[in-house]
């Protein structure tokens, strides 16, 4: 656990960068700081493992004051990640790695089988450990940097925007990664980021700042979404936050429906609707246009591509954007295989979100 | 024709042997920019380390720096001699404060120049000052390091020279000798030794920089010029400070 008690940090300048912060990390928890750049989130961040030190208040970590531990000790037995991976240039990936396990004694063996465990948990070939920094992309540096901070097994693991500089695609793979890697860990992790969506995506409970360091808002990311605290945390969080609430509406209630089908390769014979093309694995391959006739047998290039697929179970956001991008009006859904399953409508995931706003009253 | 001159001087076998020979002022001159250089690099390396990792007298030591390549090393030596009263020590005096700053500009540029991520990861890490220092700071500045290092023995090298102003030898004889009876034979002669020996300590560093440099750091300037070619981008900001404080300049002497 990790307690800010009536923190504030003031720069010699006269920067006021966090003021009065009280506030709990549960153990074991995913816990973001979020808000606009400056506004006291890594300085907060920088408190925990004394990069900085607290103007007035106290830092607690597992209820000690962390002034009274030495800064070297106490930050070997946190785990640190930032945005530009910083990985030593000069060292091995396999080497920068066992940096924290060597710096707390362990043998140069000992080390190095520990960080090539950890290389294959963040996923990463055993060969990579024997490049440099410079050899990798951006991505596989910062999962480099993820894998070094975990060397040592802290119970504890601070993060500083780290996939703001790597590009979406790989940031939602790194994200997904995290969250695998926090299921089978259970560190406490404290995330630090500017980009609201990442942080309803990872976080547990999320910490909203406003300019001057003050802490906005502490809550579930739904509960955020559906009940910010005030007009600022209504802004940050977006004009489509309805929107992006649905993801934490639960996706049980919605009722999958068989649809009108097809299958690559049989003969087409023109239909009053819209049908959805097979291939011979179950796959949806795209739709058929009410009123298409050929000659031959069925083949892709009749077909007109489909919208984004749910997958039965995720999100309903997912559920509803399915029907939304679909040219036939209908959300195709598919197994976690990708086996077709079926077909939904938008109007049945509103119903389920009606349903649910009633419950929760 | 100058070029027989030359061929007459380097040619007579008696300009080969004894204390006046070539292979003595050689010695006598490479002994000069060895000792000095050495020494050089003992005063700088530890100053730039420690004004780099602490950031403190920065300013200081810019100016410091510059003020001493104001020098005109042929006075300083002179003086020195005169106060000293004569012997090797003057000299090697004058070269070590010639080649103290770009060493000590090459150390704390180095230093100062490491990514400001990776020195907050290595405290972040648990890392004490020491082990910053020695286990990351120094690393990386060795590229830059030993830029400075290269750059004053090259200015050493033309410099030492001003032994002969003062009797002692070294490749400045010839120059000295020559210039006197107009000999340009001898005075083109021993100016080839001069930038032949350059060349070849320059070389020999060249050698020992690739020795002392990590790979990792090797790699970099190669995979991050591939990748700027990669994006069509042509940046070389990367490579400012290495051009202003850590390549070899001109090194003319100043005597
Ligand atoms: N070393 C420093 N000296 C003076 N002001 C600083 C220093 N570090 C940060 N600040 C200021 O403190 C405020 C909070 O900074 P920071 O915690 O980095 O914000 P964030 O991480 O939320 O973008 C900003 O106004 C920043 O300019
Ligand atoms: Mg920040």
């Amino acid at each position: 656990m990790i307690e800010f008690r009536a923190v504030s940090k003031r720069f010699d300048d006269g920067t006021v960068a966090v003021d009065d912060l009280d506030l709990v990390v549960e153990a074991g928890t995913i816990t973001v700081f979020v808000g606009p750049s400056g506004c006291g989130k890594t300085t907060s961040l920088r408190m925990i493992n004394r990069m900085l030190d607290p103007t007035s208040g106290t830092v607690l970590v597992d209820g000690r004051d962390v002034l009274q531990v030495d800064p070297p000790r106490l930050r070997r037995g946190i785990g640190y990640v930032i945005q530009q991976a910083g990985l030593f240039p000069h060292r091995t990936v396999l080497d920068n790695v066992a940096t924290v396990p060597l710096l707390s004694g362990w043998s140069k063996r000992d080390a190095r089988a520990r960080a090539a465990e950890l290389l294959e948990l963040v996923g990463l070939d055993g060969d990579m450990g024997r490049r440099y920094p410079v050899q990798l992309s951006g991505g596989q540096q910062q999962r480099v940097g993820v894998a070094r901070a975990l060397a040592a097994d802290p119970p504890v693991l601070l993060m500083d925007e780290p996939f703001s500089a790597v590009d979406p695609v790989v940031r939602e793979g790194l994200q997904d990664e995290l969250l695998r890697l926090h299921a089978e860990l259970g560190k406490t992790v404290v995330f630090v980021t500017h980009d609201i969506d990442e942080a309803v995506r990872i976080g547990e409970k999320v910490a909203v700042f406003r300019q001057g360091g003050v802490l906005a808002q502490y809550d579930r990311p739904a509960e955020l979404l559906a009940r910010p605290a005030d007009d600022f945390v209504a802004s940050f969080v977006g004009k489509d936050r309805g929107y992006r609430g649905l993801s934490f509406v639960d996706p049980a209630g919605i009722e999958v429906r068989g649809g009108a089908t097809t299958r690559l390769g049989e003969p087409v014979s023109p239909s009053r609707e819209w049908l959805l093309a097979l291939d011979a694995d179950e796959r949806p391959r795209g739709w058929l246009p009410p009123g298409t006739s050929a000659d031959g047998p069925l083949t892709e290039d009749l077909l007109v591509p489909g919208g984004s697929l749910y997958e039965r179970g995720t999100a309903v956001r997912g559920a509803l954007d399915s029907a939304l991008s679909s040219p036939s009006g209908l959300g195709v859904v598919v197994e976690p295989t990708g086996r077709y399953a079926g077909v939904l409508r938008g109007a049945q995931v509103l119903d389920v979100i009606d349903r649910e706003r009633a419950e929760r009253g | 024709m100058i070029f027989v001159d030359v061929w007459v001087w380097l040619s007579d076998p008696e300009n080969w042997s004894g204390a006046g020979g070539i292979p003595a002022r050689v010695g006598q001159h490479l002994l000069y920019c060895l000792a000095a250089t050495a020494f050089a690099a003992l005063i700088a390396v530890p100053l730039g380390l420690y004004v780099g990792h602490t950031g403190r007298g920065g300013v200081v030591l810019v100016g410091g720096g510059n003020a001493i390549r104001a020098l005109p090393t042929l006075g300083l030596v002179t003086v020195l001699y005169l106060v000293a009263g004569g012997g090797t020590v003057p000299v090697l005096i004058g070269l070590v404060v010639l080649a103290v700053p770009p060493i000590l500009a090459g150390t704390y540029a180095g230093v100062q120049d490491v990514d400001r991520g990776v020195v907050d990861a290595a405290s972040g890490m648990g890392m004490t000052d020491a082990q910053r220092l020695w286990q990351v700071e120094l690393p990386n500045a060795l590229p830059l390091l030993m830029g400075g290092v290269r750059n004053a023995m090259l200015q050493v090298v033309a410099t030492a020279s001003v032994a002969a102003y003062v009797g002692l030898g070294g490749l400045g004889r010839p120059l000295l000798d020559g210039l006197r009876v107009l000999d340009y034979g001898q005075l083109v002669g021993g100016a080839l030794f001069v930038a032949l020996l350059a060349v070849l300590l320059d070389l020999l560093l060249s050698v020992v920089q690739r020795l002392v440099v990590p790979r990792g750091l090797r790699l970099a300037p190669a995979s991050a010029a591939r990748r700027r070619v990669r994006r069509g981008v042509d940046d070389s900001s990367p490579q400012k400070l290495v051009a202003t404080a850590g390549q070899p300049d001109s090194g003319g002497s100043r005597a």
